[in-house]
């Protein structure tokens, strides 16, 4: 039984757990094409309703991307380039996010900018509108997908080769300008790669949006809200919105692995 | 160190995961009552979690969750001992699609606006101003299904200004009671025991009777069920029972008639 020689029962069990995990995490996806007909699909597409969070889930993400990717990318520069006291604790509180259930951001969100939260009193003075607003669906959104981005840039920062950077300044460029010529296209893959990451947790967000945002038809109600309306009265239409989600989740995951590299998302162990 | 430390709690885990194989889903429990599980409606949460706990014929799993959603799982082949809905025509309508026995009607709630309390807004005249936030349930869920229809009931004109002001449809009770609490809607159209189960956060304002009596809240035995003897005890005791008591105290109405 000890004895070094060939078995096969280890690439046996290796294949066997291979197929479980795939049927387990493949099955359900499939069922969603399975168990509706494209032009049944197409049809509850058609339903006012459906476009309504369609188009609202692309404003709301398109608007956290941008600004995940405006503040995330300076922000996790300095963490990749810098190091000082505490940092293992800011890239933890930065990180953390990932990890908390959406139900807890829900929570946390309303208790720090919601309208009783500790800064309720001063965005409202401020005349802005969080909860029941579509900013709200920004803010939570936000929230929940940034740290997706600035972990997987602080990584892409990290492996960009310093020489590159070094060189850059001994030629007298600032550090500045080698962050824009030189160490964002070095990291391009890698920012690509997180950007992709936060786009599919933004398009996926739920527990946050529907606690701090509430749901309310092309004011706050996403396509993940619209599809758990619409799942107890309308398991069709339901299952339209769902199928598109997959189609353009696919779409993400895929393009970055085409476009990137299908070590880009993986570079984030390095 | 770390490492050999993270292999065993690796190794652990694999062994619990793969391993542990006590399915906690049937069959009696230790003291030999049988185990039923009941999905209810989540505005029941508190009143049968009360009576759940020194119920004599069976051991209560309980699961709340929004009636409609109740229903679905239904639908998708869950198998709950007992559905006990905030309404009538789901259970009605299971039954008529053969999941469900004959449905019981064993209480009622009264329909209600509630607000934060020490609010200004004192009645169904004050949610007509601009800028009052208004959170009701969706349409895909009785309450919120109820407080369209009840609303229609009143002057157009009314009727338009109060839905104009609605800012969240939110998909269970627990949604409009959280957007009061927090302060994020002004107002909300609830049943009378969710305000009382706010323990004073919320106040209950009284709406005409002209809008409606409230729900009727409807249970039967899931068709299938493992153990249908206790499931209908139990349903029966919905009515008149250990149960009954607590739902009023939890202040749903007796089952009229």
């Amino acid at each position: 039984m000890s004895s070094p020689r060939h078995t096969f029962w280890f690439p046996a069990l290796l294949a066997l757990s291979l197929a479980a995990a795939l049927t387990f995490l493949a099955l359900p996806v499939a069922a969603i094409f399975l168990d509706s007909s494209p032009s049944e699909l197409i049809d509850s597409l058609g339903e006012p309703g459906a476009l309504d969070a369609l188009w609202l889930s692309l404003r709301t993400t398109a608007i956290s991307i941008a600004i995940i990717l405006c503040i995330g990318t300076p922000a996790a520069y300095l963490l990749a380039t810098r190091s000082f006291p505490g940092k293992a604790v800011v890239v933890t509180l930065i990180e953390l996010p990932l990890v908390l259930p959406p139900a807890v951001a829900g929570i946390a969100l309303l208790a720090a900018v919601g309208p009783a939260g500790i800064l309720g009193g001063a965005i409202e003075g401020a005349g802005i509108e969080l909860a029941l607003a579509t900013a709200g669906v920004v803010v939570a959104v936000t929230f929940v997908a940034s740290p997706f981005y600035v972990r997987q840039a602080m990584a892409a920062f990290a492996a960009v080769d310093r020489t590159l950077l070094d060189a850059s300044r001994t030629l007298g460029a600032s550090e500045a300008r080698g962050f824009v010529r030189v160490m964002i296209p070095s990291a391009l893959p890698g920012l690509a790669a997180g950007t992709a990451l936060a786009l599919g947790r933004a398009l996926g967000e739920f527990g946050a949006t529907l606690m701090f945002a509430g749901s309310f038809k092309g004011i706050t109600q996403t396509v993940p809200l619209a599809i758990y309306d619409r799942f107890s009265t309308e398991f069709d239409s339901a299952l339209a919105l769902s199928a598109v989600l997959v189609a353009v989740s696919a779409a993400i995951l895929l393009s970055v692995k085409l476009v990137a590299g299908s070590e880009a998302l993986g570079g984030a162990a390095r | 160190m770390k490492r050999a430390l993270l292999a065993l709690g690796l190794v652990a885990g694999l062994a619990a995961g793969c391993g542990g194989d006590d399915d906690g889903t049937s069959g009696a429990s230790a003291d030999g009552k049988p185990q039923l599980v009941v999905s209810a409606a989540s505005s029941m949460t508190e009143a049968l979690t009360a009576c759940s706990k020194s119920y004599p014929g069976a051991e209560l799993k309980l699961q709340f969750a929004g009636s409609d959603e109740l229903a679905a799982q239904i639908r998708q082949g869950v198998k709950p001992d007992v559905l006990a809905a905030a309404n009538t025509q789901l259970p009605d309508a299971l039954a008529s699609e053969g999941l469900l026995s004959k449905p019981v009607v064993f209480a009622t709630n009264e329909f209600v606006l509630a607000v934060p309390e020490s609010s200004d807004i004192t009645g169904l005249e004050d949610l007509e101003a601009e800028g009052v936030k208004i959170a009701i349930g969706s349409e895909s869920v009785p309450i919120g299904e109820y407080t369209r229809e009840s609303l229609a009931k009143l002057p157009p004109a009314q009727e338009q200004a109060i839905l104009a002001n609605v800012r969240s449809e939110e998909p269970d009770v627990k949604g409009i009671v959280g957007k009061l609490t927090q302060g994020a809607a002004d107002a909300g159209f609830v049943y009378v025991t969710d305000v009382k189960a706010s323990d004073g956060a919320l106040e209950a304002i009284k709406l005409p009777a002209t809008l409606g009596p409230g729900a009727t809240y409807g249970a039967g035995v899931v068709e299938g069920a493992k153990e249908p003897k206790a499931a209908h005890a139990f349903v029966d005791g919905l009515v008149d029972g250990e149960c009954a008591d607590a739902l009023q105290a939890a202040g749903f109405g007796a089952p009229p008639g």
